[in-house]
């Protein structure tokens, strides 16, 4: 049962980052792991709650507890095992994850959380380390097919949940290499791309089929699938950014952030982008619009290119650093969070909203904004105020649009099945006990492409419902977990 | 035989679950020379027994009396011949009392059928006689079934007078009354009862008031009627309801107490039958069966069992011995020859284990005893006129003092006998060496018991098993079963332990697969009898089972007796088994063991189960009747082919079959199965037949887990620390309902199903209750086949690991409950932002249970009226939220922070907050002034709370609990509502313990004790052991507040209802039903899963029976347990609450998560914690909780708006608007049926189905009036006052109500000693000198009863012999048991011996006795005791506190002492000049409490003062020769010291020195 008294022996111990000066001149992942021993420290530090919150504050529904106790005990293999009982990627969510499991740990109300997600990264790290993680292939195949559109997170934990029930399973993916988001969406100083190559390596023993550069509704026809597999899973992502339409938009240098992060990814791997295309922010002066997770992901790497400057604007006011833990606890509350990448040398602002793009040339050169003030109106709804006077302009030689993004891309496969959507353009589908099916027949959806743009873990969620929503459609009943 | 006035079964009212206590007395002369004036006495005995009755709602209709005498013949000679028949010789014909039918018609054809037996058997009616009475005074429901009463007499033909006439008699009356019953004329027994039919003895009794016995009977009023004994009984019933034949005495007997194991006992009684042969009996041994009749008392029973045994050939004095026996197992102090006989007989009978006193006769002897923890009251006196007088109480007999030459009591397992016929008293030694020597039970023992343990080992044989994974999953083990369960057993073996309450579903309604096990509820003992403490009263216990077949009952000169298997405990291991298995071979072929699979083929699935029962059954019946004796049911080849029948269905089928077939004592049943882990399982299997249980699954599941276990432990180790483990929690079952043995325990069936049906129950849980329906075998068997697909199928978290459960920890794959992070968090954010929409979010998703089942509230739909009434007139809320109350909640289960919060908030809208046990602070009484916070009051809190002027601190009801911690006289006057809890949901029948580690100096400060020091609470009030005595502790209550009402706190389980009916004629102001599921701090957690039943069904069973009774307008009745939601306020009112109880709930709203940790002390949210580090984290605050009430009385609003309530009253008991949701599908939880808890008993109009009357206590009576009144000087103005009275037994609980006066005026410290001085002389009555505060002093002369000086305050009490008796004061009894419980200071002098139970849990008093009976300073915490002669057995159980010295002449000493907690040690010699100077110091003079510091005095000067004091006070002849020869006794006297308070002591010691030692720094520096 953990320690019952740890909380109050140990105080809670981030692991150590590479100082920024070192950190920045390459696209590695700078965490420095603790010690095994401060690991089991920090695992004692859960209460093993009668109600563990982190279990219900995280997607896939960790069982947190009980792997932090295992730690403790150094019975790290087992912990591994109760782990991947839940999360088929832990190693992603140890390293991207914003650990909504953290805000909902009892400890968070009056003190420090545990650092659930980094007890994750650390089993899971041990796990590869130590050979624990292998294939497990089906014993035996149920002789059905399933195709799955899309190699990111929902996609892959989809593939492998039904691959190890023991169907027959091909993803189809448009890009050359597979992962979507995982890989060329993250930079590598937050993910790098061995993780996702060993994984894709352990699902393809598993009897997964990847296919590449296979961009269905594309270069395939999407009703192929209809024809050739007992179930088709859509799970495509949400791709298509929300833009900013204002004077100036069309100049040069002003990119969605997906048009600048994945060429990087690429570089690292060893791929070359012709000159024409490259979007780089060497030597200039870069905005990035959007304070989520995509513009700080656009900041490191900015800063990583050597960057001469780096500011981050964003439309919302500054949010409080210390919410009231009293009534936003175990939700996730609206403070100010700083990134790592934001650590690195920059400047933030809030209440910002762009009123157009200046050039030269036909490229960017300034963005000229104005602050905004949110007001309740009448029912309590917050509405933005200009504030007369407050224009200004700044320098921007690069101004990298990470909006966020509103549905998934429509034309293409989603128009060919003719998919039905929800009022937000996502695919309309239910996330209840036999949820996950889209109003086509034996097509399921999982991911951003059914509930709109989220976290990692929440696709991994999805993937392994919809995984099981597939399994019970194939076979009348299912044993894999919900 | 049948009770006409007993109401019918209906709704979740059943006549077998009434109860009854009473009391009891005899008269006799000793050599047998009969008079009338035996009757008069017997009479006045009963007259002075009214209080222990009870009436019901018509005062005119008491519960039953009456008295048996022996057969008058010159009476009835007389009587007869006037009707014209003259009767034979004396003694040689019998004469039958019959209750009869009024009907003419109906009473002649039992008259023919009473002719026609009687000739059949031989005999003749000889005439009948009409027995005149007298119904003028009776009250109209008694008139309405009063019998036809008449007097038969019978020719006894060729039948010798004397034994074989009383045993023709007796087979006469069981074949009339068999006959009577199976006459189709009669339809049933209806009005037909025969009070006796003997050549010896007559009883006259009916639904009588103690005084209207004589009235309603001109017989007993005759000079001719004359008798040399008389045999009294007064009937406190739970009931209301005129039963004519419940009425004692019954034909052999009276009792007082309570039979527990009485289910088992019918069940065994019946089992016997075919093993059973007599000699004297014959073929007419078949006549009497059967020979318990269904549906009769616990008493009625136990003489239908003693009157077989004395016809089969038992002395009476034997026959009581093997029904009652004396605790024999784990007493060093028995004889040998003794020990022989009860070890002998134990393998004839299972115990008739309960409270009890009996009081028997035969019409030669007269005798009583008493249970073998002596719990029942039982006096008695000789006279030097050869007169034997013996009641629950002494002075019943007005009997000059100087005619008195003895008065002692029974004491526990004792007995007493008086042969008339010899004229002499035969006491409880002689008796019993006599019996004891009869036969050679020693050598009979020696060659025909073998104890297993003992046999040599036999190689255990190597079982085929599957993987351990697999098996456990096929028997439903979960992860929480290694983690919670088992492991804490392997590694501490103990029972494992939890907190905060059940919140997940019932069985019946879990979407998961449940085990059998779990439909089942522990029973438990409250009010109408005690728990035991199976820890410091283990000398009670024992867990010995006899596998194997019993021998014949009635053969009791049998030649060679039967050879009999001993398990000294029933948990068996591999080894044991393998000798089991083998035990043809280890025992020379006596015994032979047949194992039978409870696995079928897998392939017949769930469909395939009841066959393979029935064919389990055939197999067992024909292994019986092929010569197997031992049978062992085994699932041990459970695999991926075959499936479990659960072994609890196939042991109880098993075990129900062979009892049917009357084979059941003709084997043993030894169950060896994988399911069975936890307590409750091997509860269950026993309480449904197992003699023995082999979990071979839970050995190897704790043999397989080395990573949790700690490394030096090895796995035998940890397997012998579980079956430790297991023991202890048995023992806490049985005890928890008061029964003290396996034997006894093993097939009582205490349980209640619930969600089971009546099909499924009757047939294979015969006799078990079941209300509310549910599953069937087809589920049961379904879920077994699911855990089986769970372990042989494919699913891949199941691959490698075992379900999580979720049971005791939330998981989300894991079972579901009711709190979840979203209700805590949004309830949080409700109350704290005072948002009504977030509250009622929250109160969705508990109200809301159509996808998820959790309660079986849940279940019903609140109807909707046409006439619904606008929401602006319905009863604003802040009169509704008066009605609510928050749980007991001690200030050391939860901190000053969180206690004060709740007493805040509660006060502000008029609401009750409760105290919890354990005191409270008396700074929290004054209300708040202007800029006064928490802090400036109680300066020790962490976290402070600003008051408002006004506010105040204190928890308007004050809980009495069996710990008595606190319970001061200031502490009840300030309360506006005294709750006597008699049981925890959370932990029902179960005491507690605050380990030393937990008591803090604040703690210890309002508890009376040490820091340090740990506190046990005991399972039962000592002052409770019935209903009657339950209404005496009311009686002292209100005595001392007569403004406070008094609550009685039951816990829910089927039978509640009746007692909460006792409860309303024990003049409770208010009851309180909490549901099993409540929170708790600490408590085993098979008690928090498996003990006690929903408050839906104890609170509905509740109101119909008091409703039934007419009891319900005058008795508050609250609910608790899970409160959550306006939505259970109103179906709780609905259901009949007027009030209602939350706990868990305002403690989730001042901050609680669930944590389940209170038990640990690491509480993070400061809420149930003492550590102050964690307590700085409290957040709550009063206005959350007030938020909190207000919105819960705002959503009962709305409900009521659409009933078209407009009043809160008009609302309760109107469950006709409740109805069961419609449409439910879930697959358990369709079968359920709720039509009983949604009856509603048909009334007589007008009939109060809320509360609106009020109880009459009856204190007007109060000899504390006269008492105050005279007292005035000193109330007002301290002027001291002295008071001479008479007192009588009936003038009970003499000075409480006088102290509570002066409490209420000067507070806990009262006024100077001496300022009262009350003189009285005479019997007092119970609890003399209750809760008497400082400056009151009582002196008695004469002798008081049971409880006196209960909840001592600071008063001094003193009891001595009149001047003119004649006895030796230091040999004869003066007071009564249970003396100075829960004493809290002050001081006692007893001349002379005091019962058992002297100083119990005791906390400051000091207290001289000159002998004492068994448990003396049984958990005292506190003060000192002096026993000046001999002390009982079992002397300091459980005591952590205070010192007691003990004179102990005959220096065995050490083997009374229970020296667990304790060291004893002589007493040194004083230093001379300090003792001297101080013994004539001061304190002498200014008679002044004697000073006693632990600290600070030598104990010899202690000693030596308590001497003096104690002549001084009392005169003590005795007191007087030790002093003079002091030091010839000092070396004498033992020192009984605890060892936690000696710790203590010297670290108090320590730290006063460190804080002296600066300032000696400083003078010499």
């Amino acid at each position: 049962m953990g320690k019952p008294t740890g909380f109050l022996e140990f105080g809670r111990q981030d692991p150590a980052e590479l100082p920024v000066t070192e950190r920045i001149r390459f696209y590695k992942e700078f965490a420095l792991p603790l010690e095994e021993r401060e690991m089991a420290r920090q695992g004692a530090r859960c209460m093993d709650c009668g109600i563990p919150f982190c279990q219900s504050g995280c997607p896939v529904n960790n069982i947190i507890p009980d792997w932090n106790d295992l730690v403790y005990r150094g019975r790290w293999k087992e912990a591994l095992a109760v782990l991947h009982s839940t999360n088929n990627f832990p190693e992603f969510t140890g390293r991207v994850c914003p650990a909504p499991c953290e805000e909902a740990c009892t400890l968070n109300i009056n003190s420090d959380p545990v650092t659930i997600k980094n007890i994750e990264h650390a089993i899971i790290d041990k796990g590869w380390e130590e050979g624990w993680v292998q294939p497990q292939p089906a014993a035996r195949g149920t002789g059905r097919r399933v195709a799955i559109v899309g190699s990111g997170p929902a996609g892959l934990a989809c593939a492998q949940q039904l691959a190890r029930a023991g169907h027959a399973v091909t993803v189809f993916e448009k890009s050359d290499r597979p992962g979507g988001l995982l890989r060329y969406g993250i930079p590598d100083f937050k993910l790098e791309k061995l993780h996702v190559e060993r994984r894709i390596e352990q699902m393809a023993a598993e009897g997964v089929d990847f296919r590449l550069n296979q961009h269905v509704g594309v270069n395939v026809p999407a009703k192929t699938l209809l024809v050739e597999y007992d179930a088709v899973v859509l799970a495509g992502g949400s791709e298509h950014p929300r833009d900013l339409l204002v004077p100036g938009r069309q100049l040069k240098g002003v990119h969605f952030a997906m048009e600048f992060l994945p060429q990087q990814n690429r570089r690292i791997a060893g791929d070359r982008i012709p000159e024409d295309v490259a979007i780089t922010a060497t030597g200039k002066h870069v905005v990035v619009i959007g304070g989520g997770d995509t513009g700080s992901d656009c900041v490191g790497t900015s800063i990583r290119q050597g960057a001469r400057s780096v500011t981050q604007i964003e439309l919302l006011p500054r949010p409080p650093e210390r919410p009231d833990r009293l009534v936003t606890w175990p939700d996730w509350p609206l403070k100010l969070r700083t990134s790592t990448s934001q650590q690195e040398g920059m400047t933030r602002d809030w209440g910002v909203a762009t009123k157009e793009f200046a050039g030269r040339d036909g490229c960017v050169r300034s963005l000229r904004a104005v602050r905004v003030e949110w007001r309740k109106d009448g029912r309590g709804a917050p509405t933005m105020h200009e504030v007369p006077g407050s224009e200004f302009e700044m320098k921007a030689e690069l101004v990298l649009l990470a909006l966020g993004y509103l549905h998934p891309v429509h034309e293409g496969m989603l128009s060919e099945l003719a998919v039905g959507l929800d009022g937000r353009g996502n695919i309309a589908a239910t996330d209840s006990e036999g949820g996950y099916r889209t109003s086509v027949a034996k097509v399921f959806a999982a991911g951003d492409t059914r509930r709109g743009q989220s976290l990692v873990v929440w696709a991994i969620r999805e993937g392994r419902q919809a995984a099981r929503a597939v399994d019970e459609f194939l076979m009348g009943s299912s044993d894999l977990p919900r | 035989m049948s009770h006409p006035g007993l109401p019918a079964r209906q709704g979740l009212y059943d006549p077998r679950h009434e109860h009854d206590a009473c009391g009891v007395g005899f008269v006799a002369h000793i050599r047998g020379q009969k008079s009338h004036a035996i009757v008069e006495q017997g009479l006045q005995i009963l007259r002075n027994l009214s209080h222990r009755g009870a009436t019901g709602a018509d005062p005119l209709a008491g519960d039953g009396a009456g008295i048996l005498i022996q057969l008058p013949d010159a009476f009835l000679r007389r009587e007869f011949l006037r009707n014209g028949v003259s009767l034979p010789v004396a003694g040689s014909y019998g004469i039958g009392m019959l209750f009869l039918p009024r009907q003419s018609e109906q009473r002649r054809t039992c008259e023919e059928v009473i002719a026609q037996t009687a000739a059949a058997e031989g005999m003749a009616v000889l005439g009948w006689r009409d027995v005149p009475t007298n119904n003028l005074r009776l009250g109209r429901g008694v008139r309405d079934v009063e019998p036809a009463i008449r007097q038969v007499a019978i020719a006894c033909g060729e039948i010798p007078a004397g034994e074989s006439l009383e045993r023709k008699l007796f087979v006469l009356r069981k074949r009339i009354e068999h006959a009577i019953r199976s006459c189709a004329a009669l339809g049933g027994a209806e009005g037909f009862y025969i009070p006796s039919l003997s050549s010896r003895t007559l009883v006259y009794k009916g639904m009588l008031l103690a005084d209207q016995v004589a009235e309603y009977y001109p017989d007993l009023a005759d000079p001719a009627l004359v008798t040399a004994l008389a045999l009294v009984h007064q009937r406190f019933s739970t009931n209301t309801f005129p039963t004519w034949d419940l009425a004692h005495p019954f034909r052999m007997i009276a009792h007082n107490g309570e039979i527990n194991t009485l289910r088992g006992n019918v069940n065994w009684m019946a089992a016997r039958r075919a093993t059973m042969s007599s000699r004297f009996l014959g073929d007419d041994l078949d006549k009497l069966w059967p020979l318990i009749v269904e549906g009769q008392s616990d008493s009625a029973c136990f003489d239908n069992a003693l009157e077989l045994l004395v016809a089969g050939g038992y002395s009476l004095a034997h026959a009581m011995m093997l029904l009652i026996p004396e605790a024999w197992a784990g007493n060093p102090l028995m004889d040998e020859k003794r020990r022989a006989f009860y070890e002998y007989h134990a393998a004839l009978m299972e115990p008739w284990d309960g409270p009890a006193a009996v009081a028997f006769t035969d019409g030669r002897q007269i005798g009583a005893t008493l249970d073998r923890n002596g719990l029942r009251p039982a006096r008695y006196l000789i006279t030097d006129e050869d007169i034997v007088v013996m009641a629950s109480e002494t002075g019943v007999l007005d009997i000059p003092e100087s005619r008195i030459t003895k008065k002692w009591r029974l004491q526990p397992g004792k007995m007493l006998l008086i042969d008339l016929e010899a004229g002499r008293i035969i006491d409880d030694t002689e008796l019993k060496d006599r019996l004891a020597a009869l036969r050679p039970y020693r050598t009979w023992l020696d060659k025909t018991q073998l104890v297993l343990e003992k046999l040599a080992s036999v190689p255990v044989a190597e079982h085929e098993a599957g993987a351990l994974l697999d098996r456990q999953q096929a028997f439903g083990y979960t992860q929480e079963d290694i983690k919670f369960i088992l492991a804490p057993m392997a590694i501490g073996g103990q029972e494992p332990v939890g907190s905060m309450g059940n919140d997940t579903p019932l069985a019946v309604l879990s979407n998961r697969p449940k085990l059998l096990y779990c439909y089942f509820k522990q029973l438990f003992a409250q009010v109408t009898n005690p728990p035991i403490d199976p820890i410091r009263e283990e000398l009670v216990m024992s867990l010995v089972s006899f596998i194997g077949p019993r021998p014949n009952l009635l053969g009791l000169d049998q030649a060679e007796p039967h050879r009999r298997l001993e398990v000294t405990q029933p948990v068996l291991t591999g080894e044991d088994m393998a000798k089991i298995r083998r035990i043809r071979e280890c025992t020379d072929g006596c015994f032979d063991a047949i194992t039978l699979s409870m696995c079928y083929a897998a392939d017949q699935g769930a469909a395939g189960m009841e066959a393979a029962l029935d064919a389990l059954c055939a197999g067992a019946e024909e292994a019986v009747r092929n010569g197997h004796n031992v049978l062992i049911l085994s699932d041990r080849d459970v695999g991926a082919l075959l499936l479990p029948i659960p072994a609890l269905l196939a042991t109880s089928a098993v075990h129900h079959h062979l009892i049917r077939e009357g084979l059941r004592t003709k084997v043993g049943l030894v169950i060896e199965t994988g399911s069975a882990r936890e307590v409750h399982h091997f509860a269950l299997l026993a309480g449904y037949g197992a003699e023995a249980v082999h979990p071979y699954l839970a050995f190897e599941t704790i043999a397989g887990m080395a990573e949790v276990l700690p490394a030096d432990l090895k796995p035998a180790e940890a397997c012998k620390r579980y079956v430790k483990a297991v023991d202890k929690g048995l023992l806490k079952v049985m005890s928890k309902m008061g029964i003290s043995t396996y034997q006894s325990y093993c097939g009582a069936q205490i349980f209640e199903a619930v969600g089971l049906n009546t099909t499924f129950v009757n047939r294979y849980f015969t006799g078990t209750a079941s209300k509310v329906e549910g599953v069937g075998l087809g589920e049961v068997a379904q879920e077994a086949v699911r855990w089986h697909q769970l372990a042989y199928g494919d699913a891949p978290i199941y691959r490698s690991a075992l379900d999580t459960g979720g049971e005791y920890a939330y998981r989300i794959r894991g079972e579901a409950h009711m709190w979840t992070p979203q209700s805590i968090s949004q309830l949080q954010h409700a109350t704290r932002t005072n948002s009504y929409a977030t509250y009622k979010e929250y109160a969705k998703l508990i109200n809301d249970q159509s996808q998820r089942l959790m309660t079986l509230r849940g279940l019903f739909e609140i109807k909707k009226s046409a006439r619904p009434v606008p929401l602006e007139e319905v009863e604003p809320a802040r009169e509704i939220v008066k009605r609510f109350a928050t749980g007991a909640m001690s200030l050391g289960s939860i901190s000053t922070e969180a206690h004060t919060t709740l007493a805040i908030a509660m006060n502000r809208i008029g609401a009750k907050s409760n105290t919890g046990e354990g005191g409270e602070d008396a700074r929290r009484y004054p209300e708040a002034r202007e800029g006064e916070s928490l802090r400036s009051r109680i300066p020790s809190v962490v976290r402070d709370i600003g008051l408002q002027p006004g506010d105040s601190l204190r928890s308007r009801i004050k809980q009495v609990a069996a710990g008595r911690f606190g319970v001061t006289t200031e502490y009840l006057v300030s309360a506006d509502q005294i709750q006597i809890k008699m049981a925890q949901g959370a932990k029902p029948g179960e005491g507690g313990q605050l380990p030393g580690h937990k008591v803090s100096e604040y703690i210890a400060q309002l508890r009376f004790s040490v820091p340090g020091v740990g506190l046990i609470s005991p399972p039962p009030h000592h002052d409770i052991y019935s209903i009657e005595d339950l209404a005496q502790l009311i009686h002292d209550l209100k005595n001392v507040n007569p403004r406070a009402s008094i609550s009685v706190k039951l816990v829910s389980e089927v039978g509640v209802g009746t007692v909460a009916a006792g409860v309303s004629k024990a003049h409770a102001d208010h009851v309180t039903i909490s549901g099993h599921d409540g929170g708790t701090g600490a408590s085993p957690l098979s008690s928090v899963m498996f003990a006690g039943s929903p408050w839906e069904l104890g609170l509905a069973e509740t109101q119909q029976t008091l409703v039934l009774n007419q009891l319900r307008g005058r008795i508050a009745v609250q609910v608790d347990g899970q409160m959550k939601t306006g939505r259970d306020v109103v179906i709780g009112a609905l259901l009949g609450a007027d009030e209602f109880g939350f706990a868990t709930a305002p403690l989730v709203v001042e901050g609680c998560i669930m944590m389940r940790k209170c038990h640990l002390n690491t509480c993070p949210v400061g809420v149930a914690t003492q550590d102050p580090v964690l307590r700085k984290r409290f957040t709550g605050q009063p206005e959350h909780v007030i938020n909190y009430f207000f919105f819960v009385a705002e959503e009962v609003r709305e409900y009521m708006a659409q009933m078209g309530f407009r009043t809160f009253d008009e609302m309760i008991g109107r469950n006709d608007m409740l109805d069961v949701r419609a449409g439910i599908t879930h697959w358990k939880a369709k079968g359920l049926d709720f039509s009983r808890i949604l009856h509603q008993p048909a009334t007589a109009a007008g009939a109060a189905i809320h509360h609106r009357e009020s109880q009459n206590h009856g204190l007007d009576r109060a000899l504390d009036h006269e008492l105050i009144r005279q007292a005035m000087p000193a109330l007002e103005s301290r002027k001291p006052v002295t008071i001479d009275l008479p007192v009588r037994n009936i003038n009970r609980t003499i000075g409480a109500m006088l102290s509570g006066e002066v409490a209420r005026r000067f507070g806990h410290a009262g006024l100077p000693d001496d300022t009262i001085v009350i003189r009285a002389h005479g019997t007092a009555g119970q609890s003399f000198g209750a809760w008497l505060t400082h400056g009151v002093t009582l002196e008695l002369r004469g002798d008081a009863n049971d409880y006196v000086g209960k909840g001592l305050s600071g008063g001094r009490i003193v009891i001595s012999p009149p001047a003119d008796s004649r006895i030796v004061a230091e040999d004869n009894i003066i007071a009564g048991n249970t003396v100075l419980y829960g004493a809290i200071d002050g001081e006692c002098y007893i001349r002379g011996v005091a019962g058992e139970r002297f100083a119990v849990r005791n906390s400051g008093a000091i207290a001289v006795v000159e002998g004492a009976g068994d448990h003396g300073c049984e958990y005292m915490t506190g003060g000192t005791v002096l026993v000046l002669g001999v002390a009982g057995r079992n002397f300091a159980a459980g005591m952590s506190g205070g010192i007691a010295f003990v004179l102990d002449e005959a220096g065995d000493f050490t083997k009374r002492c229970n020296l667990s907690m304790v060291e004893l040690a002589p007493v040194p010699e004083e230093d001379r000049t300090i003792g001297e100077n101080e013994a004539q110091g001061g304190e002498l003079e200014t008679h002044g409490v004697v000073n006693i510091n632990h600290l600070e005095h030598s104990d010899a000067t202690i000693l030596r003062r308590l001497i003096q004091n104690h002549l001084r006070y009392t005169g003590s002849t005795r007191a007087r020769m030790i002093l003079d020869n002091f030091d010839v006794y000092l070396p004498k006297f033992v020192k009984v010291m605890p060892v936690e308070y000696r710790r203590a002591l010297a670290e108090m010691a320590a730290a006063q020195a460190r804080a002296q030692q600066p300032e000696s720094l400083v003078k010499h520096g």
